[in-house]
Order: structure tokens, then sequence, then C-alpha cells
């Protein structure tokens, strides 16, 4: 009986996770944007800053019309939404946030599990795309593909370095066997993660799929309402989940200079929102990349960085065994 | 005697399995169910009044102009091959990640990964040579 018990209360903490931290990195964009562009942002809604923006958003998305464009292909359009939230949340319970048995659910293959989940979110954006029958959603739904093409590849050898190191693809696995040097050893891999999962997120400099000032807004140019709110959760609970897992796999999850042992889900949250900050701060500082410029990078930088690191990683590991 | 313990080992095992990606499904039915009771919740909350105009593709205002499934110049097909040539490479890269280091492996392994990058080093440098990876 306790185990089941065990399992729902698990099974909650992850779904409250998943509802709540993206709002609030959400709402930490609004704030640290409007800061760095020398604007307040929200004030008004819920009094203190506007801290109750997004729920506003929430309750205003809630209400608005679900239009389905005629020429649409109805049941497609209707499901993107799903598609495209759903993997993330399922990510989440893959996520060790402390030592011990401090993980959702500890998964084998945990690494590949995630890495393979995470791909299927792009497919919610193939699905808007196609299915809205507009020509910009087409286009943003074909540069999505592109990007997700070009992206995955590196982000999949930056990971497989780090499993070299730790010698399992079991998450906590990898965070039980880090050490504070593999931070310096790493880095490349680390890097290159991050910005393939930016990319994979579609998130500024990388956000040519929806660049709003001439696609409209890539393959969600057709939605409203709630399934537009879905879209919009998704980006952000692939920011969470990106951070989480560049924190696990790079920055040594719930290791710290001290207090490991009580308050290492606090190290984890700490290094996570850290990361969510810096994809903000990219979002404000950096411009958009062309489409050329985006293949370019992926390809002549990203994964010659990517494969030398994977090397790196071998020798060392082999040399000191 | 040695048989019927690995036995036991095995069962415990797959046990562990199940039960791990059990729970893997339970979360994604409680998602389904969270995305069905919003897309429901959603058409209790919000009016329902389509007019022809509300209706139609939007393209910034004007009328559409032919369909919306137009046919495009996929320049990304060269791409696309590319991925799933490395992919399909860089998987094998998982299994042999975690007993490259292990005792009894060493050396002519780390060899044959340098051989395995050399491969993929040698197929991206001759796509760039050929001129996929340039645009213009």
């Amino acid at each position: 009986m306790s185990d089941t018990l065990d399992v729902v209360l698990r099974l909650v903490a992850v779904f409250v996770v998943f509802l709540v931290l993206p709002l609030a990195i959400g709402q930490t964009e609004h704030k640290v944007m409007a800061h760095m562009q020398g604007r307040l942002g929200p004030m008004y809604a819920g009094g203190f800053h506007g801290w109750a923006q997004l729920v506003a958003d929430g309750v205003k998305f809630a209400q608005k019309e679900d239009v389905v464009p005629a020429g649409a292909d109805r049941r497609i359009f209707q499901l993107a939404p799903a598609v495209a939230l759903l993997p993330y949340l399922l990510v989440l319970i893959a996520i060790p946030v402390g030592p011990g048995n401090a993980v959702g659910q500890a998964v084998d293959a945990g690494l590949f599990f995630v890495l393979a989940v995470m791909g299927v979110g792009v497919l919610g954006s193939l699905m808007a795309g196609w299915a809205s029958a507009n020509k910009f959603s087409l286009l943003g739904g074909l540069r999505t593909a592109a990007q997700l093409l070009a992206y995955e590849l590196p982000m999949l050898l930056a990971a497989a370095s780090v499993a070299m190191a730790a010698g399992t693809v079991s998450l906590p696995g990898i965070v039980d066997a880090f050490h504070w040097w593999w931070v310096p050893w790493q880095i490349v891999g680390g890097l290159v993660f991050f910005t393939a999962g930016l990319a994979e997120l579609q998130r500024p400099p990388f956000d040519m799929p929806v660049a709003d000032s001439e696609i409209i807004f890539g393959a969600y140019t057709e939605y409203t309402g709630l399934r537009f709110a879905l879209f919009l959760l998704s980006e952000y609970a692939g920011i969470v989940v990106l951070c989480g897992l560049t924190t696990v796999l790079f920055l040594g999850g719930w290791h710290g200079p001290f207090g490991a042992d009580g308050l290492g889900w606090l190290w984890t949250l700490l290094k996570t929102l850290v990361l969510a900050f810096v994809v903000i701060w990219l979002r404000v500082s950096y411009p958009r990349l062309r489409e050329d410029q985006l293949q370019k990078l992926a390809w002549t930088v990203l994964i010659p960085l990517a494969l030398a690191q994977i090397a790196l990683t071998g020798v060392v590991k082999v040399v000191t065994q | 005697m040695r048989t019927s313990s690995a036995g036991v080992a095995d069962v415990q095992l797959a046990t562990g399995y199940f039960h791990g990606y059990a729970v893997v499904g339970l979360l994604a039915v409680i998602g389904v169910l969270f995305v069905a009771v919003a897309f429901a919740a959603g058409r209790l909350l919000r009016p329902v009044v389509p007019t022809p105009e509300k209706l139609l593709t939007y393209e910034c205002g004007v009328d559409p102009v032919g369909e919306g499934w137009a046919h495009t110049q996929v320049r990304y097909y060269v791409y696309a091959f590319l991925y799933v040539i490395f992919a399909v490479d860089s998987i094998f890269l998982f299994p042999w990640a975690t007993v490259f280091a292990a005792p009894g492996f060493g050396g002519a392994t780390l060899v044959e990964m340098f051989i395995f990058l050399g491969f993929l080093a040698v197929g991206l440098l001759y796509a760039w040579k050929k001129g996929v990876l340039e645009w213009t």
C-alpha cells in the first residue's frame, strides 16, 4: 500500500513541477526582459509587481474562441498542441533532483529515454505546421524540421560524451559519478548540448521557425485560445527540461560545495534557474540567426566540436583508468 | 543451482524494468487526462461564433491566394540524408560508451573509437567539400 502511495506522491510532485516551474520561468522572463530593456514589465495583475500576470493570461486564453481554419486538417490541427506538450512532462519524471531516490522514477536507460522522448516534442510543431494549411505555417514547419535535423545530432553526441565519462546511461548514475573536474573536462560538450537544446526549443537566437517579423508565428500562426496557450506552455516546459538536463549532465546536479546530502535538490534547482536566466538573457541580447547560418553553425561548428569532445573524453578516460 | 539464481535475478530485473516503465506510462496517462480535461473545460468556457471570415486562412488580412499546402522547394533534404546517416551511427555510441573503459577493453577499444569517429569526420568533410553545407 505504501508503495502505491509513494508512486502517487511522486507522480503528483512531477505534475506540480511541470505546471509551476514553467510559469515561474515565464514570469521571470517578463520581468527580466523588461528590466534589461529599461521597462518595468507587468505591474498590475495581482498587485505585487504583476506576479499574477500569467494567471491572468491563462484565464484570458481559456475564454478565447477556438478557431480551426476551414482549410485545415482538423483532427491533426487540434491534436498538435498535446503532442508538443506531453513529451516534456514525461522527461521530467526521469530527471534526478537529489541523491538517493530523489527522482520521479529512475529509468535504467535514462539518458537514452530522455533524448528520445524530447525528440517527439518537435513532432507537435511539424503537425501544426502541416495541418494548418497556411503558407506561413508550412514554412515554419519546414524550418522546424530542418532545425531538428541539424541540432539533434550535436545534442546526441554531447550527451554520449557524458555517458562515456560516467560509464552509464542512467541519469542518477551519471550524477553519482560526477567530480568537480568534470566541468572543465566536459565544458565543450556542455556548451554544445545547451546550444543545440536552445535550437531545438526554437528559442532566440534560434527562433527562425517562428520568426514573427517574417512568417507571423510560424507553425502556430493559426492557433488561438487554449491550444495556443499549450504551445506556449510547452516552450517553457522545454526550457525547464533543457536546463534541468544540462544541470544533471554537465554541472553535477545535486553536487555542491556544501550541504549536498540534505539540500541537494536546492543545488539542482538553483543551477536550473541560473541556466534558465541565461536562456532569457540570450533572447534579449542576440539577434536571430538566418536559416543558412543556423545550418552552418550546426554542421561546421557544433558537430566537429562534439566529435572532438568525444575523442577527448575517450582518451582521458582510458589513460586515467 | 547457478542457473536458477541467475533466473531469479533475471525475474527481479524484469520486474524493476516493467515497474519503472509502468510508472512512466501512468504519468503519460495523467498527461493525456490533463489535456483532455483542459480541452473539455475550454469547450464549456469559450464562445463559439464561427463566421466564414474567421475560418479563412490567415494571410496578413487579405484573401488567401492559392492553397496552403503549396509546393515548396525543400532545400533541406540533403541535410535530412546527412542526419539519418549520422544519427544511426551515433546511436551505436551509447551502448559502447558504457563499457569501453571497463577492465579488459582499454586501448584497443579506444583505437576502434577513433576509427569510428574518423568515418564520421570523413563523411562530414566529404559533404562539406561537395558544397552540401553551403547555400550560395
